[in-house]
């Protein structure tokens, strides 16, 4: 198989590339060994960043964050919810931390307005009542989900091709190039190979791993962090805690929940990415002091990223560590036509995209210009099945007389998924429940799966999807992607759903006796 | 304020699980004067299957035939197990007196003598099992024989794919077939709920209209399965009659929960249990209990959801059937894991980290699944000092610790023979 560019990774900044590139007319291919965001993009606030985080520590980060805040606004509205923020501080923070704030974003150049703290207290009810201080800042919250879904399909609809489940095994070389890539699909064992005139490693924290492979080096550390989901969303705004970074001091609200985090843990590999027990009761119970319904709160999933930071390490905490991206051309390592873009986040994906696509451009000398800044993503319809409240909201507004909920708790009906089945379709890819999972809201109510998952399974297999046993290591899969972010979470009602779940899955149907 | 009334029984049985029943129906056919308070929760998921002991230890994932011989094993390896409290002959005497009553109630139950049985889960799996509704039975000679076999699923039905169980039974059932096919007389524009299903079936007119659709797709098979919604009250009629107009034999097969098989037993025991005299407080719970002089209890009953008493019981004593998370027998919170009505001690693992696994499915199963009271030889929960905590309170089911009935397949079996103990326990107390 042979392209112009072949991308590897399905996050935000994979994604990006691929539409970017795509929409200067250049021919790609998109390989992820999993599905989209299964890396930071997916493990994150989904927080729009003013900038003001970083007026600190890097102010150049800051600037970046807010011309991007303000274009992706405009060009993926469906994919932002303009929440506006607060930084607040309570009793006991650093004051003079406090004091510099102001100061600090507007030497940057960012919005921020002091609030009076009762006026704030009215308009956030749940901070807490040792709240000392609150400034508004631009902040606002992004799904991920929906941003890089809007993202590959805009990419396939221009020609891209994405193979999910398939893994960059080896670079075969040629000189100072890279002559073709060898390929595997994790799940049915078949090889491919890809020639490319130029790769670029978009792998997030596996960028080391990846630019190894070819014989090339890139020094990451590795931060991992821990974030909660709540099962009401608290406050209408992004809150910060006003002080510099530290665990649980960020609450994004989106849809219908609100997200707390993070920690950050220094890892050595990227083998054990999952929260654990005692991250989650460092963030219920430092939340808590900024948002004291933080401890008394339904939560309903926990959930683990990576960030890839960039150099050596630095000393002291690993937030204060750039958050800036890095575009390296691996001409330097002797290989002609591999670049990596890592580092960075979310907020500035599109950017980062911007930039690996100029360089990947000037390498094949092609002079089209970015078409990003200024084209919205055009792929809202396909994808909004993976909107919270989108599903409910469309089938209380009406449907068909034979239509039926498969997912009761987020109320997707048979027809979501016959249409998520048939993007698969389309794009020569085969369902399959963790996939239909990412493209819409099924497992992501209370039940958390149990029940969707066996009557998603049981219409996979009415539709010829699903054949022999294949369904039922669906549902396994599925239930254990759901179980990661459950398993530290698990205390009042969510262990009487456990057990509920349990009882069918076990106790009834014996899957944990059913040999994989 | 208003006078609520007071209640005087010998025996409160507290929960209205398996346990729960199975101890009302104990006590009643001794002549126990009983009051039964619960929410019915858990009975309306189950299969209705009955388990008595199908797989040790759980994490060799060794399945057993013989029962017996699994009680055997598992008593020497896990002294604390509930079933060490209980020779065979009674936990064999507990169930086929209950298989009785079942009968009684028009629910009759099947088995193999001594003998484990594989019958059809919902997703097409095999499960093994030990007393069968009847009206499942013939799926057991079928699938054992690999006889020429139609299972029948519904337009509208979710959850429930025939198609799905042949893909997954084909190797060793090759002659396993599927269809789907209208479900009469139910205008199709909305969900098939299987409540509404079932009771349609108890009409006469919709079981030969099913028959009618079924019978061309027969070609040759010499028994049909259909998802366990063959009528609510009279299901063994119901049976009857499609085997009749099909002229082959019919089983059922359960669905996902809600289970019209749960529902029956609810239904029907209920109904035989109050013409028998017990007093049952369905949809309720006990709110709080005290102790007067006498070391009698006193049950403050109320509203599931506000929690407002509206009722006092004056017991004798009291069978502790509340089960476990689900029955809300046991709370945990963050930290730790209690007992909801007398904060007896729950014997439970360390701390929450090592409450479940990292893998849901993980074969050893989960250590918060282990935790529970802790009895002496007459199921009287333990205090603190591993003392019995009160004279006369007996806990009985998925409340006792030790045990893991949704690993273990051993859940029907424990609930109804703890029971069992339980009443007896009772009864000597009360001799005393």
């Amino acid at each position: 198989m042979k392209t112009q560019v072949l991308i590897i990774g399905g996050g935000a900044t994979g994604t990006g590339v691929a539409r970017d590139l795509t929409l200067r007319g250049v021919q790609c291919i998109l390989v992820e060994k999993k599905d989209i965001n299964a890396g930071a993009s997916g493990a994150n606030h989904g927080l729009l960043h003013s900038g003001a985080r970083y007026v600190f520590s890097d102010p150049e980060s800051a600037r970046e964050c807010r011309d991007e805040n303000q274009l992706l606004k405009q060009l993926a509205p469906d994919c932002i919810e303009e929440t506006g923020g607060f930084f607040v501080a309570v009793e006991g923070d650093d004051e003079a931390y406090i004091a510099d704030f102001q100061h600090h974003c507007e030497k940057t150049g960012l919005p921020c307005k002091p609030v009076d703290v009762r006026d704030a207290r009215e308009m956030e009810p749940a901070l807490s009542d040792k709240t000392i201080a609150a400034y508004e800042v631009a902040d606002a919250s992004v799904d991920p989900f929906k941003l890089v879904l809007e993202n590959i399909t805009d990419a396939q609809k221009l020609g891209c091709r994405f193979f999910r489940h398939t893994k960059v095994v080896g670079f075969a070389k040629k000189g100072s190039r890279i002559a073709s890539v060898d390929l595997v699909n994790k799940n049915t064992g078949e090889k491919k190979t890809i020639e490319a005139d130029m790769v670029v490693n978009a792998t997030g924290a596996w960028a080391g791993e990846v630019a190894k492979l070819a014989g090339a080096h890139i020094d990451l550390i590795y931060s991992k962090g821990t974030l909660l989901i709540t099962h009401t969303r608290i406050t209408d705004r992004v809150i910060n805690r006003l002080r510099p970074p530290s665990d649980a001091d960020i609450l994004v609200p989106g849809g219908t929940v609100s997200i707390i985090g993070t920690t950050s843990l220094r890892m050595q590999t990227l083998d054990e990415i999952r929260p654990t027990v005692s991250e989650v009761d460092r963030l219920v119970e430092e939340g808590a002091i900024m948002l004291p319904r933080l401890e008394t709160i339904r939560y309903i999933r926990a959930y683990s990223g990576v960030r890839p930071l960039l150099g050596g390490g630095g000393k002291g905490d690993d937030r204060s560590v750039t958050r800036g991206f890095d575009l390296v051309d691996h001409a330097k390592d002797g290989i002609d036509n591999l670049i990596t873009i890592t580092g960075g986040k979310l907020t500035t994906f599109r950017l980062m995209a911007e930039k690996a696509s100029d360089l990947v451009c000037q390498r094949l000398a092609i002079s089209a210009p970015c078409q990003t800044r200024r084209i919205p993503m055009i792929s809202s319809h396909e994808t909004r099945w993976a909107v919270p409240g989108f599903s409910s909201k469309n089938w209380i507004q009406g449907h068909e007389s034979d239509d039926m909920l498969l997912c009761e708790c987020e109320m997707v009906p048979q027809s979501a998924i016959e249409e998520i089945v048939g993007y698969f379709d389309i794009f020569e890819r085969q369902a399959d429940l963790k996939g239909i999972g990412k493209r819409s809201r099924i497992g992501k109510g209370s039940c958390q799966g149990s029940f969707c998952s066996v009557r998603i399974a049981a219409y996979l297999y009415d539709r010829g999807v699903a054949i022999s046993t294949e369904g039922i290591g669906n549902i396994k899969e599925f239930i254990n992607e759901r179980w990661k972010g459950q398993r530290c979470l698990l205390w009042d009602m969510p262990v009487v759903q456990t057990e509920l779940e349990e009882a069918m899955h076990c106790g009834l149907f014996g899957l944990e006796l059913q040999k994989e | 304020m208003s006078e609520i009334q007071t209640t005087k029984c010998d025996l409160a049985v507290i929960g209205s699980g398996l346990a729960g029943i199975a101890a009302a129906v104990f006590a009643s056919q001794n002549g126990i004067d009983t009051c039964q308070i619960g929410v019915s929760g858990g009975i309306l998921y189950a299969s209705g299957y009955l388990d008595l002991m199908g797989v040790h230890p759980v994490e060799d994932r060794k399945i057993w035939v013989n029962p017996w011989e699994a009680i055997d094993a598992l008593v020497r390896d896990v002294p604390n197990h509930p079933y060490a409290y209980l020779s065979k002959a009674d936990i064999s005497q507990s169930l086929d007196q209950f298989a009785d009553f079942m009968a009684d109630t028009g629910l009759p139950y099947k088995k193999n003598e001594n003998q484990n049985v594989a019958v059809v889960t919902p997703v097409g799996t095999v499960k093994s099992t030990y007393s069968v509704p009847v009206s499942m039975w013939n799926g057991v000679p079928a699938l054992a024989d690999g006889r020429p076999c139609l299972i029948v699923d519904f337009w509208g039905l979710k959850g429930f794919s025939a198609l799905q169980i042949t893909e997954m039974l084909k190797p060793r059932w090759p002659d396993l077939r599927a269809v789907r096919i209208a479900f009469p007389s139910v205008d199709l524009s909305i969900d098939l709920y299987p409540e509404r299903m079932a009771r349609s079936m108890e009409v006469d007119d919709n079981i030969v209209m099913l028959a009618d659709e079924v019978r061309p797709n027969l070609n040759g098979a010499q028994v049909v399965g259909f998802p366990a919604i063959l009528g609510m009250n009279t299901t063994e009629r119901i049976i009857r009659r499609l085997k009749d107009l099909l002229d082959c034999d019919v089983f059922e097969i359960p669905t996902i929960p809600p289970s019209i098989p749960g529902l029956r037993i609810k239904e029907n025991v209920e109904t035989v249990l109050s013409a028998r005299g017990v007093r049952i407080f369905g949809q309720k719970r006990v709110i709080c209990a005290k102790q007067n002089k006498e070391g009698g209890f006193l049950l403050d009953i109320g509203d599931f959801t506000d929690g407002k008493p509206e009722h006092r019981l004056e017991a004798d004593g009291v069978i502790l059937a509340s089960g476990r998370f689900l029955g809300m027998g046991l709370h945990a919170g963050r930290k730790k894991i209690r007992e909801t009505l007398f904060d007896l001690p729950v014997f439970q693992p360390a701390d929450r980290s090592s409450w479940h696994r990292k893998n849901f499915f993980d074969p050893c199963g989960h250590g918060i699944n282990r935790s529970g009271l802790e009895i002496d030889d007459s199921f009287r929960p333990l205090n603190q000092s591993k003392k019995p905590a009160f004279d006369n309170v007996f806990a009985a089911g998925s409340i006792l610790a030790h045990q893991d009935w949704i690993r273990q397949k051993c859940g029907a079996g424990l609930s109804i023979s703890t029971a069992y103990a339980a009443v007896r326990s009772f009864m000597r107390h009360m001799q005393r």
